[in-house]
């Protein structure tokens, strides 16, 4: 008979290879239809644009090139893509002023719902969990329905006589501010809560013990105790932001182009493949700079408690 | 105490358990070597920390040690895995299953060793009328109380009547008086059903008013193996003698060791008799542990002599704290009567005597 | 100061919660109302009416849509479920073990990509299998659902696993049930609730997609949310806002649903 020690070693050897093979069809899945198709992408971004869409077999720069640059057709001098730039610019501001926005009203109202007696709580979590898993499109359409020169907005601002003619906000970057600090407020307010739901209330009693102001003690004591929670939520705000689709076409007219409208366009009428994967990828890699910063400041701000 | 047969029922022989590996390793059971005999009320007696329910662990299944052998009546179990094992463990938070009744806890061992519906249910309601559980039989464990929870555990664990059956702290979640009736109730348990009892806890009291024997333990290794008695009036290690009860340390010189007697010479000058373990040999410098309700307090001259520093009163009995006059610290206890106080004031000088069969010399 | 002084009190903290709710809920509850608009057109009000229902009702692509929406959702969050739940087993209560973070890194994987990067190399992907293959059903929508329903089908699961105890199973393996035993009458009855969850939430969410469907569909797979952006890109009728009301309805069930399977404690 085998040792105690051979079967223990053996028991651990099977265990693992038990989780490899209960976790492979997940990562099967995920490899062929998330993770292994971001590798073509890679891929064809250094390849040459087909006449029809799609590609040709062939090394090519190109598509690298014309993400900032653009090539001058009869001179073939280099000069700065200004339209790419200012989407890029444009993408990057409207998602840090989302997640701005999202910030301030998100994180009072976390704290408001942290703070109501552990039956009611319940509620209002339940109240910020129903537009969360409401449908993205539905609650962007709601919206346009508000801000729209006949919507309720402009309606009550004409008849109250403070306007004379409806403002025009649709269609505009306020209306995809707008719309994007909507639809991702619940993902704001979500985690911060989760953090602040654990916070030991009697450390701010402390605080006010030791003659801190309430200012005083929301900065030092209960920020720095939920920044894990703001963290997050800015994550998973600024992420979705940054390759919002559906509020830029729907709130946007098209006019108002964000990354992901031109990322779509080169595989619609662009027929610029190449160029959509170089795109694609760039945001990818400001996505990784971002969520590579979090790993960080998580790390360093590790403070656990509860 | 019963007779009992001299059959070992488990056998730990050279057992060895390692965690981590490396510069990280912890040997949380260090070649420990130990036999329960069949039939009896052993108990792992130790500090947290100390390697009782990793090897109770062992015992049962849940780990593999890195050395040895567990013997159970002869056979190595210590490759086998928990299911395969004629073993059964009471667990400390008890580990009821919640999505079923008290009744169907009870009946799961005998269910998965594949016995006929009608044997299990008779014997499921036998268990229950042991455990004086039968009219909550078809609650679910989370409507039941603590000491409900406590007697379903058990139930559970005996009713495949496993060879040997193992406690892990058991009791440690029950409040005091619930504990003392639990304790009883255990003892009685044992006793019916005749089946080994291996019982782990860091409760001295708890050790020494249940157990036929006690093994204490202390990192990684078991000092000493006896009945309560022995363990509470033969330490043979300074930690046994300090772990289990209070204890004074004093200083002596032993001779004339003869038939497990010794004489011993206190620093003060005074000699008295001690017991000693078996292949002592005379020393200049051992150490020698008196139990405080064995020395008596004199306000004449004793074979050592102090200061009194403090009286601390127990309702029962009262401690007086002497300052030896060799700088150790000494502690009497003499019990209480309803009329008089103790006798004696701060500051009183005194002197203590130790009679002659009160002092045990330790080994180290 | 108050004689009362509230230790939990934040100037105007309340009045902005106050806010948030009523701006959440507003534009929903102006949805629905002019779901029930018999006007032509959503920028008057023109009486109560049901027609835009009905006339959602007698739309067939809606209908189509709908039914499409439906098929995908429920084989992607069966899929995803069962592998999830296989995954969840294989990830915790465990000490590290190598390729442990790996395995949280790619189940999470598709949480940290913008839809709209997935998007595209799904469609470069499945473009070439399309050529290479010549099927075009919907076994590419229903994959691509089932891989980025994963990660949130997973989250309840893994959150209840970890929160069992574990003496349980060791309790079962010391009455003598084998590992499978143990897993049947033990791990799984107890795993349930977080398993219904995750089926739930991998549902609303495939669903929910709009981008990933609107790059992978061929001609005339037209999900329900891909068929309203459609719709709502070239003017509005009060037929979306009927078929949002019912969207709506849906998912408010299901996270009802979701919300107290959860939140079930035993």
């Amino acid at each position: 008979m085998a040792s105690a020690e051979e079967v223990a070693k053996a028991a651990e050897r099977r265990d693992v290879r038990d989780r490899w093979l209960l976790s492979a069809p997940a990562l099967l899945v995920i490899l062929l239809a998330a993770t292994g198709p971001l590798l073509i992408v890679l891929v064809y971004s250094f390849l040459t644009p087909g006449a029809y869409g799609d590609v040709k077999w062939q090394f090519s720069p190109d598509a690298w090139i014309s993400v900032f640059m653009e090539r001058d057709i009869f001179d073939d001098t280099l000069s700065v893509a200004v339209a790419h730039v200012t989407i890029f610019w444009r993408s990057i501001k409207l998602a840090v002023v989302t997640t701005l926005a999202t910030l301030a009203l998100g994180f009072p109202t976390a704290y408001f719902m942290a703070t109501r007696s552990e039956k009611t709580r319940d509620l209002w979590l339940f109240l910020i969990t129903i537009p969360f898993w409401t449908n993205l499109l539905i609650r962007t359409f709601a919206v346009l329905q508000i801000i729209r020169n006949e919507g309720i907005i402009n309606t009550i601002l004409l008849k109250l006589g403070i306007i004379s003619a409806p403002i025009q906000i649709l269609y505009t970057d306020t209306a995809i501010l707008i719309g994007m600090a909507y639809v991702y407020l619940p993902l704001m307010v979500l985690p911060i809560y989760a953090s602040m739901e654990k916070l030991d209330f009697r450390l701010v009693e402390a605080g006010y013990d030791l003659y801190a102001t309430r200012f005083k003690v929301l900065r030092k004591i209960i920020f720095p105790l939920v920044k894990p929670g703001v963290i997050a939520g800015s994550i998973l705000v600024f992420i979705p932001a940054l390759g919002a689709y559906v509020t830029p076409v729907v709130l946007g007219g098209g006019k108002n182009m964000m990354l992901s409208n031109l990322i779509e366009l080169q595989f619609g009428q662009g027929r610029n493949w190449p160029l959509g994967s170089a795109l694609s990828i760039t945001v990818m890699v400001i996505v990784m700079l971002a969520l590579l910063a979090y790993v960080r400041n998580a790390g360093r701000s590790g403070v656990r408690h509860g | 105490m019963p007779d009992k047969p001299d059959r070992n029922a488990i056998e730990v022989v050279n057992v060895s358990k390692i965690f981590g590996s490396g510069e990280g390793q912890v040997a949380a059971l260090d070649k420990v070597s130990v036999s329960i005999r069949e039939n009896e009320f052993f108990t792992l007696l130790g500090p947290s920390g100390c390697g009782k329910t990793t090897l109770l662990r062992l015992i049962a299944g849940f780990d593999f040690p890195t050395a040895g052998e567990i013997l159970l009546y002869g056979q190595d179990i210590a490759p086998l895995p928990p299911f395969k094992r004629p073993v059964n463990t009471v667990f400390q938070s008890y580990a009821l299953f919640p999505h079923m009744t008290v009744a169907d806890n009870i009946g799961f061992g005998l269910e998965m060793l594949g016995k006929p519906k009608g044997e299990i249910k008779a014997r499921v309601a036998e268990m229950l009328k042991l455990v004086k559980m039968e009219a909550l039989a078809g609650r679910r464990t989370a409507q039941i109380s603590g000491g409900q929870q406590q007697r379903v555990a058990l139930a559970r664990a005996l009713a495949p009547q496993p060879k040997v059956l193992l406690l892990d702290e058991p009791l440690s979640a029950l409040d005091y008086k619930l504990r003392k009736e639990m304790q009883i109730e255990l003892k009685r348990l044992q006793h019916e059903t005749g089946i080994t009892f291996i019982f782990v806890t860091h409760d001295q009291e708890e050790a020494l008013t249940m157990s036929d024997r006690i093994a204490v333990m202390s990192s990684g290794k078991i000092l000493q193996v006896g009945s309560p008695w022995d363990i509470y009036d033969k330490p043979a290690e300074r930690f046994v003698a300090d772990f289990i009860g209070e204890t004074n340390f004093l200083t002596a010189a032993i001779s004339g060791v003869e038939n497990g007697k010794a004489r011993a010479t206190l620093k003060s000058g005074a000699t008295i008799e001690a017991t000693v373990a078996e292949g002592f040999q005379p020393k200049d410098n051992a150490t020698v542990v008196v139990r405080p309700e064995h020395a008596k307090l004199t306000k004449d001259k004793g074979d050592v002599s102090g200061t009194v520093e403090n009286i601390v009163y127990f309702g029962t009995d009262t401690h007086i704290h002497v300052q030896l006059d060799s700088g150790d610290t000494f502690t009497v206890r003499q019990q209480n009567t309803r009329s008089a106080g103790c006798g004696f004031e701060r500051g009183d000088k005194v002197g203590i005597l130790i009679g002659n069969d009160a002092a045990q010399v330790l080994r180290d | 100061m108050a004689s009362n002084f509230s230790i939990k009190h934040q100037p105007g903290f309340t009045a902005i919660a106050a806010t948030c709710f009523v701006v959440l809920y507003l534009p929903i509850i102006v949805l629905v109302a002019y779901a029930f608009n018999a006007a032509s057109s959503t920028s008057e009000w023109g009486g109560f009416s049901l027609r835009w229902f009905q006339s959602a009702y007698q739309n067939t692509q809606v209908i189509d849509a709908t039914l499409r929406s439906f098929q995908i959702g429920a084989i992607a969050a069966v899929l995803s479920t069962i592998f999830a739940t296989m995954a969840a087993l294989a990830t915790t209560r465990t000490a590290p073990y190598p390729g442990l973070t790996f395995k949280y890194a790619a189940i999470n994987q598709p949480l940290m990509v913008p839809e709209i990067v997935t998007g595209v190399a799904l469609l470069i992907f499945f473009s070439r299998i399309k050529i290479f293959t010549g099927y075009s059903g919907l076994g590419y929508l229903i994959a691509a659902h089932t891989a980025f329903c994963i990660p949130f089908a997973y989250l309840p699961i893994r959150a209840r696993l970890e929160n069992m105890d574990l003496t349980l199973e060791r309790a079962a393996a010391d009455l003598y049930a084998t590992p499978w035993k143990t897993f049947r009458r033990i791990t799984l009855p107890l795993l349930w609730p977080g398993i219904l969850a995750g089926l739930m939430l991998a549902f609303v969410i495939s669903l929910d997609d709009v981008v990933i469907t609107e790059f992978v569909k061929s001609g005339g797979q037209d999900t329900l949310p891909t068929y309203m952006l459609g719709q709502i890109r070239r003017g509005v009728t009060p037929e979306i806002n009927a078929i949002s009301t019912a969207f709506l309805l849906l998912s408010v069930a299901i996270v009802t649903l979701f919300f107290f399977v959860s939140r079930k404690r035993d």
